[in-house]
């Protein structure tokens, strides 16, 4: 800079000096003592918290899935009255409807579901109970994770159907053969559940607990365990939603036996009867299973978790 | 003295130096800024002293039972109220359950915050988090208390209240405080003695003594901050070619 010779290094305690009487508050003591200080961060306090918002039943969030169900079931009830193809091959809404209420009055309904749910509830709770420290040591144990980490998410991507023939095999046509199915659709995806939501685990929050003192118990069990809830949670919901999915395969494949009547069970008898309302309605009702244990177990938990921890602000949910 | 630091060195790997030859004391009861440019190893320092990395040379000597540490983001967690973010960290340390809350409301009372002791990380602002993490760390109970850069993510207002509630709270509770900080300004306003760190490799290359006159006085303490300033450019100058 030829028009400016004076050295900047000289100017500069001048100019900070300067700057420095405009920023009194920031070089020296701002407040006046304890009181004072109270008072004026109540004040920030309150100017930099967001007032507490009331929560109130939003109706489109039952509206809107009640409307989408009807548009669905019109549309159908409108392509079975065009008579493209033959009654019989593809039933109404209706005639469906007609059937569930036949097998109500036969209890047949209520036995496939109870014995499927029952089954399904109770395989899945054995897989949590088996996932959770399993993946838990996975995740915190480095050499474990390289050894076994492949297998696990291999065994996640193969479909658990193809264990029936072999579980028929060696447990033959009892209830063996179907939870030792849905054990192996639920377990892997819970245990890469689990682990994917240590992975995600901020590293900060493994420092803090080393600075806090926690040993390697403490830190899985009150850190880790926390802090992975939200993965954990997806795994589980996975983990379900395996379990369901191997349950009725099996139930399909496997029948007979010692084996109960499931909803499985259901849909194939209606295969074996060219009865395509038992189909439907077998198949209507597993659905509705599925939607059920999502709506009234995972959801409001999984509301509850995410917005106890401020991440749901701003989701579509 | 709590922390005497000698000839201390670190590199990563076959990395150049991040620390080297540092050298400091630091005495029971004083407020010690920690400045320096980014990139001076400031945070691996005071990792250092918290026991979270090892030197690869030279010594330290540190109270046995270890340092209170405060990071820069709050770093609490999000699954706990405020009140329970503090009686984990009684938990660790091994305080007995009915004296846990009990002692959690009277840190929460001390940073000020006696009334959000059930509110979620979430619902408080940037420097109430910052006043719950200050809690926390002085349920650690340590003698030494390490603060990494903990005010820098402030808004300016919040910043200088939490100067005063922090040089308060030293005042009550007699702790040695380490502050790491990359404000001139901010090392001024605190520290009664600021250790200006040079970078590439990190080095002690001058301290000042802050004196109560400098509390007060704006002028003065204006002066000081010129000094070091100029002081910390020189410093990076070095490292323009």
């Amino acid at each position: 800079m030829p028009n400016n010779p004076t050295p900047l290094a000289e100017e500069k305690p001048v100019a900070e000096h300067a700057s420095a009487e405009k920023v009194h508050a920031a070089l020296t003591r701002s407040s006046t003592g304890n009181e004072d200080l109270r008072e004026l961060e109540a004040g920030l306090d309150s100017l930099q918290s967001d007032a507490a918002r009331k929560h109130r039943i939003d109706w489109s969030r039952i509206l809107l899935p009640v409307a989408a169900l009807v548009v669905l079931v019109l549309v159908w009830q409108f392509y079975v009255s065009l008579g493209v193809k033959r009654r019989d091959l593809v039933p109404g809404p209706l005639d469906v409807l007609g059937q569930i209420g036949v097998l109500w009055g036969e209890g047949k309904l209520q036995e496939a579901v109870w014995t499927s749910l029952q089954r399904g509830i109770v395989g899945f709770l054995i897989s949590v109970a088996i996932a959770t420290p399993v993946g838990l040591l996975l995740a915190q144990v480095a050499p474990l994770r390289r050894a076994f980490g492949p297998l696990i998410s291999g065994l996640q991507v193969l479909p658990s159907v193809a264990w029936v023939p072999a579980a028929i095999i060696w447990f033959g046509l009892t209830d063996a053969t179907v939870y030792f199915v849905v054990f192996m659709g639920a377990i892997p995806s819970i245990i890469n559940g689990l682990i994917s939501g240590v992975d995600q685990i901020p590293p900060q929050y493994r420092r803090v607990g080393t600075v806090l003192g926690a040993n390697r118990l403490q830190m899985a069990l009150q850190i880790v365990l926390p802090a992975a809830l939200p993965g954990y949670l997806g795994g589980l919901k996975q983990g379900w939603a395996f379990s369901w999915r191997s349950l009725m395969a099996a139930e399909i494949i496997a029948v007979g036996g010692t084996i109960g009547f499931g909803l499985g069970s259901l849909l194939d008898q209606g295969r074996v009867l060219s009865d395509m309302t038992v189909v439907m309605a077998a198949i209507l009702l597993i659905l509705a299973v599925g939607i059920l244990i999502e709506l009234l177990v995972f959801a409001p938990i999984e509301k509850r978790l995410l917005r106890s921890r401020g991440l749901l602000a701003g989701s579509t949910r | 003295m709590p922390v005497v630091l000698e000839n201390l060195g670190k590199r990563f790997g076959d990395g150049a130096p991040v620390l080297d030859d540092v050298n400091a004391t630091i005495g029971a009861g004083e407020f010690v800024a920690l400045l320096g440019a980014s990139g001076c190893g400031k945070s691996t320092l005071l990792n250092i002293m918290a026991g979270l990395e090892v030197p690869t040379s030279g010594a330290l000597e540190v109270p046995s039972d270890g340092a209170a540490f405060m990071f820069q983001d709050a770093a609490l967690f999000p699954w706990l109220t405020a009140r329970e973010n503090i009686e984990l960290a009684l938990k660790l340390r091994g305080v007995g359950k009915s004296q846990r809350r009990v002692k959690a409301d009277e840190l929460l009372d001390l940073v000020h915050l006696g009334e959000a002791g059930d509110k979620r990380p979430h619902e408080l602002s940037g420097g109430m988090r910052q006043r719950v993490a200050l809690a926390r760390s002085l349920a650690q109970d340590r003698q030494l208390l390490l603060m990494d850069e903990p005010f820098a993510a402030l808004d300016a207002i919040t910043r200088d209240l939490l100067h005063d509630e922090l040089e308060r709270i030293w005042k009550e509770t007699g702790r040695t405080i380490v502050f790491v900080t990359h404000n001139v300004r901010e090392a001024v306003r605190l520290g009664q003695r600021v250790l200006l760190l040079s970078s590439r490799p990190g080095r002690v290359v001058q301290e000042w003594a802050v004196s109560e006159e400098h509390r007060t006085d704006a002028g003065l303490a204006g002066q000081l901050t010129g000094v070091i300033t100029a002081r910390l450019r020189e410093e990076i100058r070095r490292h323009a070619k």
